[in-house]
């Protein structure tokens, strides 16, 4: 426990030192994204509360989203949603006992980054050309 | 009335006394958000930036109006139970961890009721 620690005695170095492996990354990405999800889902249901109040105020909310402050933050969600979703599927293989072996948990790993991001470059590609 | 004896219900329930039921529930609402997920992002890539005409339009479909209502809840449920365990992992102060841990049930929770309110109301009123 980190309380039980005598202040001022040094620590191996540990996280700081090692280089985590991509199944590693992609967990500690998994965490990230889902409270990045949480957050983005008051944020949706903040966007239904403006819709339901009326088209003055949807007008506004529509000029905060077209800056680019908007825009990033929804380049944000979207790639947290798609990729949650992608090693989501792969943590229900694993759930079931499938894909453990470390060839194929790597696999999956590279997989699952390169399919998110592909997905996410695609639909803002598509609907912004 | 319970059957089992103390012991047998404690080896079933673990340290945090409800079983495998948080687990459950992760793994089911995570399943019923596959397909939505993949409907919602069609939906919304072409509703963000939209008139508000078109945004009212796509709500008036009752299809559409279950879709994000089934979409909000089954995210504001995952969403917490999600919360909860990074809560629980990352905060060590007891009274800290369970404020956070109100506040966040509270607020998902609060999030799921708005959000349903939100669609039935556009849903059936339309655009003002």
């Amino acid at each position: 426990m980190a309380t039980s620690t005598p202040r001022g005695r040094p620590l191996s170095p540990h996280l700081q030192v090692y280089n985590l492996p991509i199944t590693a990354r992609l967990s500690v990405l998994h965490r990230g994204t889902g409270m990045i999800l949480v957050f983005g889902t008051i944020l949706l249901v903040a966007w239904l509360g403006v819709i339901a109040s009326g088209s003055q105020n949807y007008l506004f909310i529509n000029g905060i989203l077209a800056s680019w402050m908007g825009k990033i933050a929804l380049i944000g969600f979207s790639f947290s949603l798609i990729y949650h979703l992608c090693n989501g599927v792969r943590h229900l293989f694993w759930d079931i006992g499938k894909g453990f072996e470390n060839s194929c948990v790597n696999r999956t790993a590279y997989l699952t980054i390169t399919i998110a991001v592909a997905l996410t470059a695609g639909i803002w590609l598509l609907t912004t050309l | 009335m319970s059957f089992q004896t103390p012991l047998a219900r404690a080896k079933g329930l673990g340290s945090a006394k409800d079983g495998t039921h948080h687990f459950m529930v992760q793994r089911l609402s995570a399943i019923a958000l596959i397909p939505l997920t993949l409907c919602f992002v069609f939906a919304i890539i072409k509703l963000v930036g939209a008139d508000y005409q078109t945004v009212v339009a796509w709500f008036k479909s009752p299809f559409n109006a279950l879709l994000m209502i089934s979409f909000i809840l089954m995210s504001a449920w995952h969403g917490a139970l999600g919360a909860q365990v990074v809560i629980e992992d990352y905060i060590h102060c007891e009274s800290m961890k369970i404020f956070l841990l109100i506040i966040m049930k509270l607020a998902t929770g609060l999030a799921a009721i708005a959000g349903v309110w939100f669609v039935v109301l556009i849903n059936l009123r339309g655009g003002v």
